[in-house]
Parts: structure tokens; C-alpha cells; sequence
């Protein structure tokens, strides 16, 4: 059979595939809204316990990841190869920080018994418990699909290399950036939610 | 045409050989064949699940096994059949196989992604019955994994979760290759309202399986999460919400039924046509009643629920909705018997078992009404009522629109026919046990039967008698039926054995591997008859 190709198509099942990610966390949402609003007083004061400063850093490396990924595909698209390798580069040293910081920002949690299942958080009051196994829960998820999103981007980068994505056919890689996208879409909802209001 | 130079799809013309061919393959076909063989073992294992519950309830108190196995018996007997077998069901087996060659299409969208599907199905599938066999025994939740007795039950619960979970996924990807397929690959000229009614349907239907599914992932994830960290996200003790659950767990469940009822319908469309050979009557009605039903179905989840402790508003909403979405159910069905109206029929077995499937399902749809209702909810809620509209749905209405499709679509299949005779006889051996089976428990369930118990008071023991005998006759029909089919005896099928005006009766049986050697162009709507 004649190998047919349908950038279009390709695009289209990316969107879907989006669209279930974003009900994936919708779901999520819709149990933070419900918990919120039983327990509002007790999310307010919890949480005072995250940084914001760490999440303001992690907010703007992800925005900064979202732009270079959107240029290395100019980039290809203007067929020049080490440009789009470069910003790939730096959209995926943005990813480190944002891993980074993640790492500390939990391994401190984790030091002082602040982890879904330890001892003390059973004994917090309800409120407290449902927020920060909501924090666990939905920056935990984010930071997997994160993982996912660098692997995807690690492997576009070797492809634009080899020059197996190139300004002729380059759907993988406006794919991959529209997963990326999605990532950098999802934090900007998380960050507000759980380190702004206070 | 070039069918001396087409190989049939069923033969091995690639690098591997045997097993390894069909494990290999992308073509649409054959994974529509594997999802059909692995269903097939599922739905046998369910059945025996079944039939060993119809054993034990055949005389009140405990006759061959205790309550706890009881209650793990009808949990995975619920996981098996919907998940693995009624949720995947006709848009897997004869979406893939049909699909592709009724828009003329060469195959689907993304042949590679749907293999990769049908190992994600294979996996959650190995995944959720190996919660049988390992931990602290089968879970004992019922298929609804109600929080919180789900997230503190001492059983497998999390094997079946995750299960669960990977079938989702298989099931979305699933939906959306079908509708990148339609939207992109149908013949050139048929435009969406030339295209046949089947791929209308399963249009519908791929849409709430990439809209509703992930829902119930994100649950179903929560469930785990609540089990392995205590968190508490539905168990009230710690602070928790239990009627949470149960809302994100049916605003995926409820649109899940009509993600198995809409292809069935939309089989039912195609054989009815083609029998009577008659044009459909009211096309573009059938076509977008199936929008409507996915669109509407949306939004009724909550009538799972009357009982749970809701607001009185939220109550009549969802009563409302639940009724409103009936209506077009209820087009789909008039529309059939108008286009029998002076058609001329034959009752071949395809046929037979779509009369089969309108007969079961409205009376699956109409006592549907009557738990749709606030107050006679109250009444049978949680009763074997229940059972019997679920069963005559899902088992009536699904399983027949099954059977009547693989009677339709078994000669371009195997390029074989089938003995009319005796999958008559099967047909009536089905439909006569299906109705001792399981009409019998609306009568129990309204005399206060509850479902899901082990033990019953003397009364309803005639009632059990029946619906056991019943079910004797239902595993002598599937038997009958499988062997009739699984002979391969028959004579050699032709293109065209029933007269039907679709694309797939236009290419040889079996079908030669690319479907189409030169893509057809479309030029009026389907179904021309007369
Ligand atoms: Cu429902």
C-alpha cells in the first residue's frame, strides 16, 4: 500500500488527545472546587505552607519553555536546523529547573513528614489533609506528564538532527510542541490554584 | 477488477508467518478479527460467571458456594462483561473490521495506534483478571467500585482499578482514531450525510469515548491513590465526599452505556434496510438522533443517584433529562419498523436477530422510563428490577445487535456462509432463555428482591427457578451459535449475499488487503433500493 500522509489528520488526533488530557485534570479541578468550598478556610491557611517565590521561578521557566518551543518550529520551518536544536535545548534545560525546584520543593516537604500517607498528615485536620494530597496528587501528575512531554522533546530534538524533521515534514514536531503546550497550560491553572490564593 | 492479483487479507503475505502475522498486522481487519477472538473468551468466562450465580440463587440460602465468593463472582462477572466485552464490544469488532471499507477507506486513520490499542485492551483485560487470582482474593465491590467501601475493603480492589484504567485508554485512543478516520479518510464525493448509518454511529460514539472516559480515569487513579496513601478523597473519615464519587464515577458510566447501545443501533440500522430492501426511512434523522443521544446522555448521570442524598432540583434536572433523552431512542425505533413498512423481507438470521434486538430493547427502554422517575425509583431502586432493564439493554439489546452483526458481516469475513437452519434454532434457543431469564426478576424486583444478595425469602423462589431454567436455554443458544459459526463449512460466500447497497458488498469476500484497489467515488446516498 502507498504510505499516504495526512499532516491535517495527524494534527486533528492531537487536538482530541488534548481534549482528553484537559477532562483527565478537569476531574481533578472539579474535586478541588468541591473541596474548596467545603473547607475553605482550612485551604486558605494551608496554603501559607507553599513557596511562591518557587512557583513564580517554575511559572516563568515554563512560559520561557512554551516560547522556545514555538520558535523551534519556526525555525524548522525556515529550514535552519541548528537554531531549532538550540531552542529545543533550551526548552528542555527550562524543564530541568522546573524538575529542580519541584525536587526541593517536595524533598522538604518530605523531611519534615508532610507526605500523603505519613503519620502526621492523618492527624491534620480534614481540610489540611484534602489540600495538600491535592497538591501531591495534581503537581505529582504534572510533573509525569512533564517527564513524558521531555522524553517526547528529546527524542524530536535527535530527529531534527538527523534531519528526519526538516522544513518539508515537520508534524512530529508541532505535535510535540502542542503537548508541551498542554503542560505549560495545565501549571498555569495549577500555580494559582494552589500557591496564589491565600 | 484485480482480485487475481489481491490477496485475500485473511492469508499471510508478509515477513512473518502463523500467530506472529496476526500479531503483527496494522491492517484494520484482522485487529477487528483479534478484538472479536479476545472478546469472545472474555464473554464465554462471564457467561459461565453468570450462569454460576443462576446455580447458587436457584434454591434460597447457601447451596453450593458461601456469600464473600458470591460477591466476588458477581463483581468480576460485572468488570469482565462491561469492560472487556460490552464497553469495547461493536465499535472494536466491526468498527474496525467495517468501518474502514463502508467510507472507502483503504484502513483507519492510524493503523499502528490501533494495534497499539488492541494491546492496551489485551493488557487492562490480563490486568483487571489477575485481581482474581492474586492479593487478598476477587474484590467484592460490584463493577461500580462504590467509595468508600472500595477504598477499605481488604480485597483486590486495585488490580481491577487499574485494569480498568488501561481498558479506558485503550478505549480513547480507540475513539479517536475513528474520528480522525471519518473526518479525514472517507471516500471522495460521500459527504457526511452520504455516509452510511453504522460509521454515523460510531461517529457519535468515539466522540463520548474521548469526552467522557478520562473522567472516570482521573476516578478510578483517585481510588488507587485513596488506597495506597490514604488519601482522603472520598472517605469521609477523612473528610472525603462519597456522593463525589459516585458523581464523577456515572458522569463517565451513564454516557458509557450509549458508548455500547449507539453501535449497536447503528448495526441494526444497516441490516434492516438491507432486508427489507427498502431505503431507510428518515436518514438524516437516524444520523443525527445519534449526535443527539451522545450530546443528551451527557448530561443524565445523576439518576443513578435519586437514592443517594441529592438536592430535590438536582433530582427533577436529571429526571427530566433522563426522559428527554428517550426521544430519540425512540426516532431510532420508529424509524426502523417505517422502513419494513412494505418493504419486501427476508427473514434471514441477521435479520431474525435484529427483530430480536428492537423487540428486547424497548422493553429494556420503556422499563427504563420507570427508573428514570422519581418515585417509582424509589420503589425498585436497587432491586432485581434493576438487573432486568440493565440485562435487557445491555445483554438484549447489545449482545443481539452483536450477534445479528456477525451473522451480517460472518460471509465477507471468512468468505464463507453459515447454516441458515441451525443458527435459527440458536436464534430461538437465545431469545426464548434471554426472556425466561431475565423477565422473571422485573416481577421478583418489584415484589422487593433486592440485586446483589446471595440469599432471598421463599417467595421469590419460584421467580429464581425460571430465570435458572432460562438460563439453561441461554448457555445451549451460545453454544449452538458458536458452533454453527465456528464450523466454517459453509459454501463459498459471494460479494453480495444479502442484496445490501453498502460499500463492503461492493469488494470480494474476504476482503483482498488495501479494501478498495482504486478508491470508489461516491456519487448519491446510501441505501438505493428499488
Ligand atoms: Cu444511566
Amino acid at each position: 500500500m502507498e504510505m499516504h500522509r495526512d499532516d491535517l489528520g495527524a494534527k486533528l488526533g492531537m487536538w482530541i488527545f488534548i481534549f482528553t488530557e484537559i477532562l483527565l485534570f478537569g476531574g481533578l479541578f472539579l474535586v478541588y472546587a468541591v473541596m474548596r468550598s467545603h473547607y475553605s478556610d482550612e485551604f486558605h491557611q494551608a496554603a501559607h505552607q507553599l513557596n511562591a517565590f518557587i512557583g513564580t521561578v517554575n511559572t516563568v521557566a515554563l512560559l520561557l519553555s512554551s516560547a522556545t518551543v514555538a520558535m523551534s518550529i519556526t525555525a524548522v520551518q525556515k529550514g535552519e536546523k541548528r537554531k531549532a536544536v538550540l531552542f529545543i535545548l533550551i526548552t528542555l534545560i527550562c524543564a530541568g529547573i522546573f524538575l529542580f525546584n519541584k525536587y526541593f520543593e517536595w524533598g522538604h516537604k518530605f523531611s519534615i513528614g508532610l507526605y500523603p500517607g505519613s503519620d502526621m498528615m492523618v492527624g491534620l485536620k480534614h481540610g489540611y489533609i484534602l489540600f495538600f494530597s491535592l497538591y501531591f496528587f495534581m503537581t505529582g501528575l504534572h510533573v509525569f506528564h512533564l517527564i513524558v512531554g521531555s522524553i517526547i522533546l528529546t527524542i524530536i530534538m535527535v530527529k531534527i538532527q538527523t534531519g528526519s524533521i526538516n522544513a518539508e515534514k515537520y508534524v512530529l514536531l508541532e505535535n510535540g510542541g502542542l503537548y508541551w503546550h498542554l503542560v505549560d497550560l495545565i501549571w498555569i491553572f495549577l500555580f494559582p490554584l494552589l500557591y496564589l490564593i491565600t | 477488477m484485480a482480485e487475481t492479483i489481491a490477496h485475500s487479507y485473511l492469508e499471510n503475505t508478509g515477513k512473518y508467518k502463523g500467530i506472529l502475522a496476526w500479531l503483527t498486522t496494522t491492517d484494520h481487519k484482522r485487529i477487528g478479527l483479534m478484538y472479536m477472538y479476545a472478546m469472545m473468551i472474555f464473554f464465554i468466562v462471564g457467561v459461565l460467571l453468570g450462569e454460576l450465580m443462576r446455580l447458587e440463587l436457584f434454591r434460597p440460602g447457601q447451596q453450593f458456594y458461601n456469600a464473600q465468593t458470591y460477591n466476588g463472582i458477581f463483581t468480576i462477572h460485572g468488570i469482565i462483561m462491561i469492560f472487556t466485552v460490552v464497553i469495547p464490544g461493536l465499535a472494536a469488532v466491526f468498527g474496525n473490521f467495517s468501518m474502514p471499507i463502508m467510507i472507502g477507506a483503504h484502513d483507519v486513520a492510524f493503523p499502528r495506534l490501533n494495534l497499539f490499542s488492541w494491546y492496551l485492551f489485551i493488557l487492562g483485560a490480563a490486568i483487571a483478571l489477575s485481581s482474581q487470582f492474586l492479593g487478598n482474593g476477587p474484590p467484592d465491590t460490584g463493577w461500580t467500585f462504590y467509595a468508600p467501601y472500595s477504598t477499605q475493603t481488604h480485597t483486590n480492589v486495585v488490580a481491577a482499578v487499574f485494569g480498568a484504567f488501561v481498558l479506558g485508554f485503550s478505549s480513547i485512543l480507540t475513539g479517536l482514531n475513528f474520528i480522525v478516520t471519518i473526518h479525514r479518510l472517507r471516500a471522495p464525493g460521500m459527504t457526511f450525510f452520504r455516509m452510511p448509518l453504522f460509521p454515523w454511529s460510531l461517529y457519535a460514539t468515539a466522540w463520548i469515548q474521548v469526552l467522557a472516559t478520562p473522567i472516570v480515569g482521573i476516578t478510578l487513579l483517585m481510588v488507587i491513590a485513596e488506597r495506597w496513601l490514604r488519601i482522603g478523597f472520598f472517605d469521609p473519615s477523612l473528610g472525603g465526599d462519597p456522593i463525589l464519587y459516585q458523581h464523577l464515577f456515572w458522569i463517565y458510566s451513564h454516557p458509557a452505556v450509549y458508548i455500547m447501545i449507539l453501535p449497536a443501533m447503528g448495526v441494526i440500522t444497516e441490516i434492516i434496510p438491507t432486508f427489507a430492501q427498502r431505503k431507510v426511512f428518515g436518514y438524516k434523522a437516524i444520523a443525527l438522533s445519534s449526535l443527539a443521544i451522545a450530546l443528551v446522555g451527557y448530561f443524565v448521570w445523576a439518576h443513578h443517584m435519586y437514592t443517594s442524598g441529592m438536592s430535590i432540583t438536582a433530582r427533577w434536572v436529571f429526571s427530566l433529562l433522563t426522559f428527554l433523552v428517550a426521544v430519540p431512542s425512540a426516532i431510532k425505533v420508529f424509524n426502523w419498523v417505517t422502513t419494513m413498512y412494505k418493504g419486501s423481507i427476508s427473514v434471514k438470521p441477521p435479520f431474525l436477530f435484529a427483530l430480536g434486538f428492537i423487540f428486547l430493547f424497548m422493553i429494556g427502554g420503556l422499563t427504563g422510563l420507570s427508573l428514570g422517575s422519581l418515585a417509582t425509583d424509589i420503589h425498585v431502586h436497587d432491586t432485581a428490577y434493576v438487573v432486568a432493564h440493565f440485562h435487557y439493554i445491555i445483554f438484549g439489546g447489545v449482545g443481539f445487535a452483536f450477534f445479528a452483526a456477525l451473522h451480517y458481516w460472518y460471509p465477507k469475513m471468512y468468505g464463507r456462509m453459515y447454516n441458515f437452519r441451525r443458527a435459527n434454532i440458536a436464534f430461538g434457543f437465545l431469545f426464548v432463555g434471554f426472556n425466561l431469564l431475565y423477565f422473571p426478576q422485573f416481577v421478583i424486583g418489584i415484589m422487593g428482591m433486592p440485586r446483589r444478595y446471595f440469599d432471598y425469602l421463599p417467595q421469590f423462589t419460584l421467580g429464581q427457578q425460571i430465570s435458572g431454567f432460562g438460563g439453561l436455554l441461554l448457555l445451549i443458544g451460545i453454544i449452538l451459535m458458536i458452533a454453527n459459526l465456528a464450523s466454517k463449512r459453509g459454501a463459498k460466500a459471494p460479494d453480495n449475499p444479502w442484496g445490501g447497497s453498502t460499500l463492503e458488498w461492493t469488494i470480494p469476500s474476504p476482503p483482498p488487503v488495501e479494501n478498495f484497489h482504486e478508491l470508489p467515488v461516491i456519487t448519491g446516498e446510501p441505501y438505493n433500493y428499488e
